[in-house]
């Protein structure tokens, strides 16, 4: 079934849509005729300038709405997400008991030359994000954080080292890309060291998606809000399902490998 | 109307404590040099330029002496040994000359040795010299114009980071004409892990523009048009942290900057420098941005992005009291140390409108002569940057009202990138109208002494004494180690550049360190 839709202003498929924007010449009408052809080019109609100011002497600063007439189907929109069911955390220690028998061993580091070490501690650190431990206080994890600033080439030696279930990669400054330079490099160095194959990779940080993480090559990626507990289950099931105790990830229509995974906690469809 | 609520004798108490921290440390500084220090001294004695495959002179010649193991003696003692084994070859060669056999060069008589020691101290008093007079054309440059856009409010100060100094010249020229006071140029991703200072003009870095004295340069020369343009003094501001801080601090005030971000404890905490490393460092930096009327701005406000700015304001101003006396052990004066501190409180908590006025007026009044830096919400911005604007001028209106000193304006854009031209206007446009609206408020209002406001002064600084207490006990090493301050751990022997530490030998010579001192 089509679902069509369009940006809403005021009224149901108006198509309203507001932009900011500076051009590189001074405050005068003639700028803001050019902030109106700006989003006229955009294919905009019903254009208002609503501010043209000036932002310094050679620079104006505009604030303009338009209607867009495009439409999307709904419908059609795909976003690889990692479902499954979450365990609780006395419940998830049980479990990794029960079904893998040991501990998991993780390690993880923001990589590269970032310095950010508030993510990957938020989910790896006793103290945990908002209120949900992180993974260090789980028993049945053995969670090893490395910290900021790790070479990719050290994460990867320490990761083969302790034999790790997964390893944990935080990425936080991405000017010109450089997140992904550094996490396709610490992939490659994995695949040399003969890891790749059998560890579960993941990747995160504020402007990471799964999907993102996805094309990079790793397991999965875990923005903005992830708890820890969604990182320890998610991990769980991943070596279940490596282990041949859980069901196959399935296809979805774009061809990425969700994990879809019916445990047996206590909410359903928890999505990452 | 600033006021504080808490007893004048626990403040001194605490002022006792951290001076005691403090000399502990000041003890360790002083028996040790560094290589940045070294690289500091050849620096001032004109050193300057690169050697093969771009690395700084002063880089290649401190290395050779360190081999050499002969480093403990100073830098400027081998130039002078070298310059007279070698007369007129280029320093480097002589230096590396000496430095290949320093046991075979010729012994000085005492005579000879006194005779040395003499000439390096006159050079360096004619650089010290130069040094002061390009900081008098600075000062010239301020009392022929107006200082401050916004007279009885912070100086409004913002970031440029493009990476491109070309760039960041355009973006600082189009801020200072909208009303910027201070423009900041933030450094490239990691640059503070360099041991050395990059060179010449630079238009590629991640998150920031490299620090390099050419750069700073480009900047000064740009900013000073401007100030004449707008006949409005606007200041420069970098970053002597990380790896090289002296050698920051000595290219900061030859090229005339006015203020740098410079903490005792920045480094260790936020880039794992090692500890012995930065506290000599920051000692000599210190000493020069002290002589050359450089206001350095701590970096306090940091700690509260790693643990949470409520529960942790307490290691804000015991840090605080931390920094003041190193800075005075550096012989800084008060009117040159800007503290800083934030309006980093999680908003989805009640009442952080009194609680960061408390800190606010807290911090002002703990230091009258000193500057204050205040720093904006930063930790808790998310992409929403319509909500992120309203929370920045929450800041604004504290910024005014309790009177600080430099404010650095919160970008709406925060949680994204560094900031672009129109994220810096639209900030620049609601603090000036903030500081307009609010102009007089501080003065009208005061706060109960049994409030909110009243009792959380008092809270935070009955806990910042407590932790006083215990770092002075254990020495300041040891309150790191155990994450007092960030929520971050490190050890004395963790972190990059320990290598670089050397313990001065009995003839340590360094006629910088004599002259900043008072002693020559
Ligand atoms: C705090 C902070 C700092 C602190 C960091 C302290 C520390 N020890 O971490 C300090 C002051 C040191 C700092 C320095 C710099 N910073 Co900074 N910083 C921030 C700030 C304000 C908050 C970041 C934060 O702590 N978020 C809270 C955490 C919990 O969120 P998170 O990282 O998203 O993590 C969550 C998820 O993403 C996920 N996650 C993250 N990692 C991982 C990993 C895995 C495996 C998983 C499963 C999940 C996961 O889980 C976490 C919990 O939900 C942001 C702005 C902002 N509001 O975002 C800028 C920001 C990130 N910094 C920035 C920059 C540029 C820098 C500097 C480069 C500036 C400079 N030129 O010097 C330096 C970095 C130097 C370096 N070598 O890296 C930019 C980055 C721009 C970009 N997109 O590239 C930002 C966006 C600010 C800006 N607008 O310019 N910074």
């Amino acid at each position: 079934m089509k679902q069509p839709i369009r940006p809403y202003g005021d009224r149901k498929d108006d198509g309203v849509i507001q932009l900011s924007f500076v051009l590189p010449v001074p405050a005068s009408e003639k700028a803001k005729e050019a902030a109106a052809t700006v989003a006229k080019k955009l294919g905009l109609s019903h254009v208002l300038v609503a501010c043209m100011e000036k932002a310094g002497e050679d620079y104006s600063f505009c604030v303009v709405y338009g209607r867009t007439h495009m439409q999307l189907d709904y419908a059609a929109i795909e976003v690889p997400t990692v479902v499954h069911r979450k365990h609780g955390f006395d419940e998830l220690n049980e479990v990794i008991q029960r079904d893998v028998g040991r501990r998991i061993v993780v390690v993880g580091a923001c990589i590269g030359t970032d310095s950010h070490t508030t993510g990957i501690d938020a989910i790896m650190n006793m103290k945990g994000f908002a209120g949900d431990y992180g993974l260090e206080r789980y028993p049945l994890f053995r969670a090893i954080n490395l910290g900021s600033q790790v070479e990719p080439a050290a994460l990867v030696a320490r990761a083969k080292a302790e034999n790790a279930d997964a390893v944990l990669v935080s990425k936080v400054v991405t000017q010109r890309d450089v997140h992904k330079e550094d996490a396709r490099a610490l992939l490659d160095i994995a695949r040399a060291e003969g890891i790749f194959e059998k560890t579960l990779f993941l990747f995160g940080g504020p402007r990471v998606d799964h999907k993102t993480a996805l094309e990079l090559g790793f397991d999965a990626g875990f923005g903005p809000g992830t708890k820890p507990s969604d990182v320890a289950n998610y991990i769980y099931y991943r070596l279940l399902e490596r282990a041949g105790k859980a069901p196959p990830p399935q296809q979805t229509a774009h061809g990425t490998q969700d994990a879809t995974v019916a445990g047996t906690g206590e909410k359903l469809g928890d999505t990452l | 109307m600033a006021q504080l609520f808490v007893e004048a004798s626990k403040i001194a108490r605490a002022r006792e404590l951290a001076q005691s921290a403090a000399r502990e440390v000041q003890a360790f500084i002083d028996r040790h040099t560094t290589v940045s220090i070294e690289r500091t001294v050849l620096r001032l004695l004109g050193i300057s330029g690169t050697g093969t495959r771009g690395a700084p002179l002063a880089n290649l010649m401190v290395d050779r002496l360190r081999e050499a193991k002969v480093l403990h003696r100073g830098a400027a003692y081998w130039l002078g040994r070298a310059l007279r084994a070698s007369p007129g070859k280029d320093p480097l060669h002589a230096i590396e000359r000496v430095a290949a056999h320093p046991e075979k060069a010729p012994p000085l008589t005492a005579a000879e040795e006194v005779q040395l020691r003499e000439e390096m101290r006159a050079e360096s008093r004619s650089a010290i010299r130069e040094l002061q007079s390009r900081i008098e054309q600075r000062e010239e440059l301020k009392r022929s114009l107006r200082v401050g856009s916004f007279e009885g409010a912070p100086w409004k100060y913002v970031i440029v980071a493009t990476g491109n100094i070309h760039d960041d010249v355009e973006q600082a020229r189009a801020a200072a004409q909208q009303g910027a006071d201070v423009i900041a140029v933030i450094r490239s991703t990691a640059q503070s892990l360099l041991d050395y200072v990059p060179d010449g003009a630079t238009t590629e870095g991640y998150g920031g523009t490299y620090a390099t004295q050419e750069n700073f340069r480009i900047m000064r020369e740009a900013l000073d048009a401007e100030s004449r343009k707008l006949s409005r003094y606007l200041h420069l501001t970098n970053y002597s942290s990380g790896l090289c801080m002296p050698e920051i601090a000595f290219m900061a005030a030859y090229e005339r900057l006015d203020m740098l971000l410079n903490d005792a404890m920045y480094g260790i905490l936020f880039r794992d420098i090692n500890m012995k490393r930065t506290f000599c460092d920051q000692y000599f930096s210190r000493r020069i941005c002290g002589s050359a009327k450089i206001i350095i701005n701590t970096g306090e406000d940091n700690y509260i992005t790693t643990a949470d700015a409520d529960e942790a304001a307490h290691t804000v101003i015991a840090s605080q009291l931390i920094n003041e006396t190193f800075a005075h052990l550096a012989g800084m004066k008060d009117e040159w140390i800007g503290f800083g501190h934030s309006f980093e409180i999680d908003p989805a908590r009640e009442d952080t409108l009194l609680r960061e006025l408390a800190m606010a007026m807290m911090v002002r009044e703990l230091f009258p002569r000193s500057p204050i830096k205040y720093m904006p919400p930063t930790k808790h911005k998310e992409g929403d940057i319509f909500f992120s604007h309203a929370y920045d001028v929450m800041a604004d209106l504290v910024a005014v009202t309790t009177r600080q000193g430099i404010q650095l304006l919160g970008m709406m854009t925060e949680a994204m990138h560094n900031p672009f031209l129109m994220d810096r206007y639209v900030a620049l446009k609601s603090a000036g109208y903030v500081y307009r609206a609010a102009r007089h408020l501080g003065e009208e209002i005061s706060f109960r002494p049994d409030g909110i406001v009243a009792r959380r002064q008092q809270e935070v600084f009955d806990k910042a004494l407590h932790l006083l207490e215990e770092v002075a006990r254990d020495g300041m090493m040891a309150a790191i180690g155990k994450a007092r301050f960030g929520d971050t751990a490190r050890t004395p022997e963790g972190g990059k550049g320990l290598e670089g530490v050397i313990e001065r030998g009995a003839d340590y010579f360094n006629p910088f360190l004599e002259i900043l001192e008072g002693k020559a």
